[in-house]
C-alpha cells in the first residue's frame, strides 16, 4: 500500500517537470495578489529588504508546495484524507502537551522551522468533511450533520484552547462551508444557527479568556482604553480614514511610517494598504479577492465527484472568511483576532498553507469532469 | 438500506449516475447562493471602507495629523535593600550611558564601528543592543554602553559632532556596597536579555534596562521594580521632541526591602570561615527569620550589573572554589552524625525506645544473620549507653540498632517531618532538595530494592543521605523550637513609596509541633547539651552564658569500605566534610546555627569554632534585647 503510494508520488513528481497543468486565470490572479502583497509589505516595513526577501522566499516555497500538490489527483487525496485528518489532530494534541510559544501554546519547535499544526487543519478539515459527506446520501440528515459537527468541533476546540481564536474560526468555517455546499436543507441551517446564537452567551460567560472578552468590549467603545486594547482599533481606523478616496500614495502613509499603527506588516497591513491606496485601491483589492473566489467556485462546480466539489468549494469560501475577518478588524466592525490578509500579510505558515489550498484546487481543476472545457 | 449503500461506496467508487447528477446540480445552486452571500458581505465591507474613507475622511485625517504625540516611558527607581538594622545592601547610584537612536544615526552598524574608535565597545554590547533594538521603535534611544567612565565621556564629547543620534544619558545603576559578603543573599541585577524580555511585561519594563537575576533581587523583582510612568511628548514628523506635555504619569518607585539578616552577624560569620569553602546559616527558631547566611567563597556582584567582562566571568567559572555556587541552597553534604538527634527522637516517638533504654556498644554491630560489621568510632566501643550518652559521644551502635528496629519506611516518614528531602521554601530561587533515603527514592532513582544494611548506615547520616546546609539549618531550628516548624525567610519588612516607615510583614500563624511528646524532646535536648558540655564539642561550649545544645558531624569525603580504617587517601586536615549544628539558649532557643565545611579534620575541631564565633557576635545584641524586654515588662507593672 505504502510502496504503491510512494511510487505514485514519484510518478507525479516526474510528470510535474514535463507537463504542468495549471489554471492560468487563477494563477495569474494569485501572482498579482502576491505582487500587491510584496509592494505593500515593502512600504509597511519601511523599505526593509530583509523582510521582502523572507516573504518572497516563503512565496516561492508556497508556490513549490502548490505545484506539487496540484499534481496529486483528488482520488489520492481522498484516500489519504482520514489519515491526514487524524494525524493533524494528533499533532494538535502533541502541541498541547509539549508545545512552546509565548503565552499561547501553538508552536511545535522542529529546530529548523517553527511549525504550527493548526495550519494543517485549514486543509485537512475541509478534506475530512468532504470525505465523510461523500460517503453519505446527500442532502445530509441530522445524524450525518451530527457526526460532521463532531469532526469539526474536535480540532476547533483544541485550537481555540491554545488559544488561537482566529485559526479556530477559519477551521470551523472551512468545515461548515463544506456542509453548506452539500445541500443541507435551509431549515436545518436555520435551526443550527439559532442553537449557536443561543449558546453565545454561555460561551461568553464560561469559556472565553479575559483578553478575548476585552477585545470584544473594546470594539464597542475603543476610546475607553485608548492606550491599551483600543489603540489598535483607533489607530487602524485613523489610517484607513485618512487615506481618503485616492490614498496618500505608496510609502507616504504616516500612520505606519511614524509607527503609530501596531502590527503594521502582519495583521494590520490592510490598514497600510488602505491608507496609501485609498478607497479606489481597496475596492480593486476586494474585487481581486472576489474574482479569485469566483474562479475557485467555478473550478469546484466543474469537479469530477462530490468529494472534489465539496473540498474545492469549502476552500474557496474559507478564503472569503480571511478577507472578511481581517477587513472587518481593520475597519473596526469585528474584534481583533489574529487572521492575516491572505497573501498580503507578512508571515510564513499562513502563506504556505493558503498556497497549498490553491494547489488542491489546481489539482481538482486538472482532473475535472471534461478536461476539454474551460 | 443506507448502511448498505455506504459500504458499497467505500474505496471511492463513484455514486450512481443519477444521484451524482442530483448532487452536482445541488452543489451548483449552493455555490451560487454562497457566492451571492460572499459578494454581499464584501460589498458591505467596501461600504464600511467608503464610510471611513469618504464620510469620516476629514475627521480621521485631522486625527492623523494630530498623531504627533508620543508616549515616552519613565523608568521607576528600583527599591533599595537593607538589613534588619537599616544597613544599606543594595542602592541606586547615578551613572551615564551611551544611547543610539537608529532613525537619527542613519547607518547604525557604521556608527557603532566608528564609536569603537573612541570607546571600548564589546561584541556583547553590540549583540545586546541589536536584541533590544528589535523591541523599540526606530526613533527611540537604545542603550549601547552602560556606566561610562568620566574619561570615556570626555573622549566622546570631543567627537560628538560626528555622531548624530548618539547621546550620553544619565541614569541610575545598581550598586552593592558590601560586595561579595551579600552576593549569595541579595544577588544582583543584570541587563535585560532575550530570556528576560520573553518573561517580563513589555509595558511595565518599557523604560527599564536592568532586572533581578539572582537572590533577593530576582525573587522580589515585582516588589523592587515599581510601576512605570509615562510622559507625553509632542514631536515633529522626524520625531524630534518639540515639547513635553503637562499630562504626565509619574513612575512609582519600587518598595524598599528590609531583610531579617543582621549585617554584623553576616560579616562575622564570613570572617570566621577565613576563606575555607563551606556554608553557614543562623536562623531565629521562633519565626524562621534568617539572621545570617554565608556561602564561601563568594564573588563581587557589582561585576555583573553592567555586563561582566569575558575574562572576569571565565575566572569565576574556572575557580576551583566555585564562587558562583550558592552552597547554602545547593551545596550537597552528607549529614553524618548531625542526623543522630533526629534519629534518636524518632526512636522515642515511635515507641521503639524509652530514654533510659541502653544499648551495648562493642565497637562492632551486626545485622542478625549477616557477617558484615558496622563500626563505632572507637575500637572496642563505648560500653552501655543510653540516648543522652549516645548523642553526647556520638555512639554509632545505638543508632544502628534503633534504625534497624524502625525500618526504612518509618525512618524516612518520621524524618520528613523535619523537612529532609524537601526544599524549605525560603524566599530565594534555586534551592536544592537533598535526598532523604527511602524505599521509594531508591526505586525511582536506581530502580533497585532496599537492603537492611542501607537502613543501618542511614541511621548515622551516611549512605544515600544528602542535605543542603539550609535544609539542615531548618531542621535544627524546628528541633530548637520544640518541633514547631517555620519556613525560613529573608524578607522582614517592606517600605512602599507611600509608607513613611517600613512595615513589618505579618508572620504565618504557628503550626502544630511535629513532636508528639515533650518528654521525648527533652531527652534529645539533654543529649545535645551534653555534647557541648562534656561530649564531642566540649572544647567550644564552656564559658558561654547560655546553655548551648549542639551536635557535631564528620562525614568521610571519600567512601570507605569497612576494612579500610586507616588507608585514607587525603591528609587528615582535609579528610572530612565537617558539620556543626547548635541552638541556644537550649530551653528557649533564640538562635539556631549550622556550619558546614567542605574539608576539615572533624566537626568539633573545625566547624564548631565557627559556630561559636557567630554566637559570640550575636550574644551582646541578644542580651541587650533581653534587658530591654525585662525593663519594659517591669515598667509596665504597678
Amino acid at each position: 500500500m505504502n510502496a504503491a503510494l510512494l511510487a505514485q508520488l514519484r510518478d507525479h513528481l516526474g510528470s510535474l517537470w514535463r507537463r504542468p497543468r495549471l489554471d492560468l486565470p487563477l494563477l495569474g490572479a494569485l501572482l498579482l495578489l502576491m505582487g500587491v502583497g510584496l509592494g505593500t509589505l515593502y512600504s509597511a516595513s519601511d523599505l526593509d529588504r530583509g523582510q521582502m526577501l523572507a516573504q518572497t522566499l516563503r512565496f516561492v516555497l508556497g508556490l513549490g508546495v502548490m505545484v506539487v500538490i496540484a499534481r496529486i489527483p483528488p482520488s489520492t487525496l481522498r484516500n489519504w484524507t482520514p489519515w491526514l485528518y487524524t494525524g493533524s489532530v494528533l499533532l494538535l494534541l502533541v502541541v498541547m502537551v509539549l508545545g512552546e510559544g509565548r503565552g499561547a501554546h501553538r508552536w511545535l519547535d522542529l529546530k529548523i522551522l517553527r511549525f504550527q499544526p493548526s495550519e494543517l487543519l485549514k486543509l485537512t478539515m475541509p478534506m475530512m468533511i468532504a470525505w465523510y459527506l461523500n460517503l453519505r446520501p446527500l442532502p445530509p440528515g441530522w445524524s450525518t450533520l451530527g457526526i460532521a459537527g463532531a469532526l469539526i468541533a474536535i480540532p476547533v476546540v483544541l485550537v481555540a484552547e491554545q488559544p488561537d481564536l482566529g485559526t479556530a474560526l477559519l477551521i470551523a468555517a472551512s468545515g461548515a462551508f463544506g456542509i453548506f455546499l452539500s445541500g443541507v436543507a435551509w431549515w436545518r441551517i436555520g435551526v443550527v444557527v439559532a442553537v449557536v446564537a443561543a449558546a453565545i452567551p454561555l460561551h461568553w460567560r464560561y469559556f472565553m479568556h479575559d483578553y478575548q472578552k476585552n477585545r470584544v468590549l473594546t470594539l464597542l467603545d475603543p476610546e475607553a482604553d485608548p492606550l491599551g486594547n483600543g489603540w489598535h482599533i483607533i489607530q487602524s481606523q485613523i489610517a484607513v480614514g485618512s487615506g481618503g478616496v485616492w490614498g496618500k500614495g505608496w510609502h507616504h502613509g504616516t500612520q505606519s511610517r511614524l509607527e503609530f499603527l501596531p502590527e503594521h506588516t502582519t495583521d494590520f497591513i490592510f490598514s497600510v494598504f488602505a491608507e496609501e491606496w485609498g478607497l479606489i485601491g481597496v475596492l480593486m483589492l476586494l474585487a481581486l479577492y472576489l474574482f479569485i473566489i469566483a474562479r475557485c467556485l467555478w473550478i469546484a462546480a466543474n469537479a469530477r465527484d462530490t468529494y472534489a466539489r465539496l473540498l474545492a468549494g469549502a476552500i474557496s469560501m474559507a478564503l472569503f472568511v480571511y478577507v472578511m475577518v481581517n477587513g472587518g478588524m481593520v475597519t473596526g466592525i469585528l474584534p481583533v483576532v489574529g487572521v492575516p490578509l491572505p497573501l498580503v500579510s507578512y508571515g510564513g505558515t499562513s502563506a504556505v498553507s493558503l498556497l497549498a489550498g490553491f494547489g488542491v484546487l489546481l489539482s481538482i481543476h486538472a482532473h475535472r469532469r471534461n478536461p476539454g472545457a474551460g | 438500506m443506507r448502511r448498505l449503500r455506504l459500504r458499497g461506496r467505500r474505496g471511492g467508487a463513484p455514486k450512481p449516475i443519477g444521484e451524482a447528477r442530483v448532487e452536482a446540480a445541488m452543489f451548483r445552486r449552493r455555490a451560487l447562493a454562497g457566492f451571492a452571500l460572499i459578494a454581499l458581505c464584501l460589498a458591505g465591507l467596501g461600504l464600511r471602507f467608503s464610510f471611513l474613507q469618504v464620510d469620516e475622511h476629514a475627521r480621521l485625517s485631522a486625527r492623523s495629523d494630530a498623531n504627533r504625540i508620543l508616549t515616552r516611558p519613565l523608568a521607576p527607581a528600583r527599591g533599595l535593600i537593607y538589613d534588619r538594622n537599616g544597613v544599606l545592601l543594595a542602592e541606586n547610584v547615578a551613572a551615564f550611558r551611551l544611547e543610539v537612536t537608529a532613525e537619527q544615526a542613519g547607518d547604525v552598524q557604521d556608527t557603532v564601528r566608528r564609536l569603537g574608535e573612541f570607546l571600548p565597545i564589546s561584541d556583547d554590547d553590540i549583540t545586546r543592543y541589536n536584541t533590544l533594538r528589535k523591541r523599540k521603535r526606530s526613533y527611540e534611544g537604545v542603550p549601547l554602553r552602560l556606566k561610562l567612565s568620566e574619561e570615556e565621556i570626555a573622549r566622546f564629547s570631543v567627537a560628538r559632532w560626528a555622531f548624530p543620534g548618539v547621546e550620553v544619558v544619565p541614569y541610575l545603576t545598581r550598586a552593592y556596597p558590601l560586595g561579595a559578603e551579600f552576593a549569595h543573599t541579595v544577588g544582583y541585577v543584570g541587563r535585560i536579555d532575550e530570556n528576560d524580555l520573553n518573561r517580563l511585561d513589555a509595558g511595565e519594563y518599557a523604560g527599564t534596562t536592568h532586572v533581578g537575576k539572582t537572590g533577593i533581587e530576582r525573587y522580589y523583582e515585582p516588589r523592587l521594580h515599581g510601576r512605570v510612568g509615562y510622559e507625553k511628548v509632542e514631536v515633529n514628523a522626524d520625531h524630534r521632541p518639540l515639547r513635553v506635555l503637562p499630562d504626565r504619569v509619574a513612575p512609582v518607585p519600587g518598595d524598599n526591602l528590609y531583610l531579617s539578616i543582621d549585617a554584623r552577624l553576616q560579616e562575622a560569620a564570613e570572617a570566621a570561615f577565613a576563606g575555607r569553602a563551606g556554608a553557614a546559616v543562623a536562623l531565629d527558631p521562633r519565626n524562621g527569620e534568617v539572621l545570617a547566611m554565608v556561602s564561601v567563597p563568594s564573588f563581587d556582584p557589582n561585576l555583573f550589573v553592567n555586563g561582566i567582562s569575558g575574562a572576569d566571568y571565565k575566572a569565576l567559572l574556572d575557580n576551583d572554589g566555585k564562587p558562583l555556587l550558592n552552597r547554602l541552597l545547593r551545596g550537597t553534604y552528607t549529614p553524618g552524625s548531625t542526623i543522630k538527634p533526629f534519629v534518636g527522637l524518632a526512636g522515642l516517638e515511635l515507641g521503639l525506645r524509652r530514654p533510659e533504654d541502653t544499648v551495648l556498644s562493642t565497637g562492632e554491630f551486626f545485622i542478625p544473620g549477616q557477617s558484615r560489621a558496622y563500626r563505632d568510632d572507637v575500637r572496642g566501643g563505648f560500653g552501655r549507653v543510653d540516648l543522652v550518652q549516645a548523642i553526647a559521644r556520638s555512639v554509632n551502635t545505638y543508632f544502628y540498632s534503633v534504625s534497624l528496629d524502625m525500618g526504612i519506611d518509618r525512618f524516612s516518614s518520621y524524618l520528613s517531618r523535619f523537612g529532609f528531602g524537601q526544599t524549605t521554601g525560603i524566599d530565594l530561587v534555586g534551592e536544592g532538595s537533598g535526598v532523604l533515603p527511602s524505599r521509594e527514592w531508591k526505586r525511582a532513582r536506581f530502580n533497585q530494592a532496599w537492603y537492611p544494611g542501607e537502613t543501618v548506615i542511614a541511621g548515622i547520616g551516611q549512605g544515600y543521605w544528602i542535605v543542603t546546609p539550609l535544609q539542615l539549618g531548618n531542621a535544627v531550628a524546628t528541633l530548637a523550637a520544640r518541633g514547631v516548624p517555620h519556613t525560613p525567610h529573608l524578607l522582614r519588612a517592606v517600605q512602599a513609596a507611600s509608607d513613611d516607615r517600613p512595615q513589618v510583614l505579618p508572620l504565618a500563624p504557628d503550626q502544630a509541633s511535629v513532636i508528639d511528646r515533650a518528654a521525648n524532646w527533652q531527652a534529645v535536648q539533654r543529649g545535645m547539651i551534653e555534647v557541648v558540655q562534656a561530649g564531642t564539642a566540649r572544647a567550644v561550649g564552656g564559658d558561654f552564658p547560655y546553655p548551648i545544645a549542639g551536635k557535631t558531624g564528620t562525614a568521610e569525603r571519600y567512601s570507605r569500605t569497612d576494612e579500610s580504617w586507616t588507608s585514607i587517601s587525603a591528609s587528615p586536615i582535609e579528610r572530612h566534610q565537617v558539620l556543626f549544628e547548635c541552638f541556644t539558649p537550649a530551653d528557649d532557643a533564640r538562635i539556631a546555627v549550622i556550619v558546614a565545611l567542605e574539608a576539615g579534620r572533624s566537626g568539633a575541631s573545625d566547624a564548631a569554632p565557627i559556630a561559636r564565633r557567630i554566637l559570640d557576635t550575636w550574644l551582646p545584641g541578644d542580651q541587650q534585647r533581653q534587658r530591654e524586654t525585662l525593663a519594659t515588662s517591669d515598667g509596665g507593672g504597678p
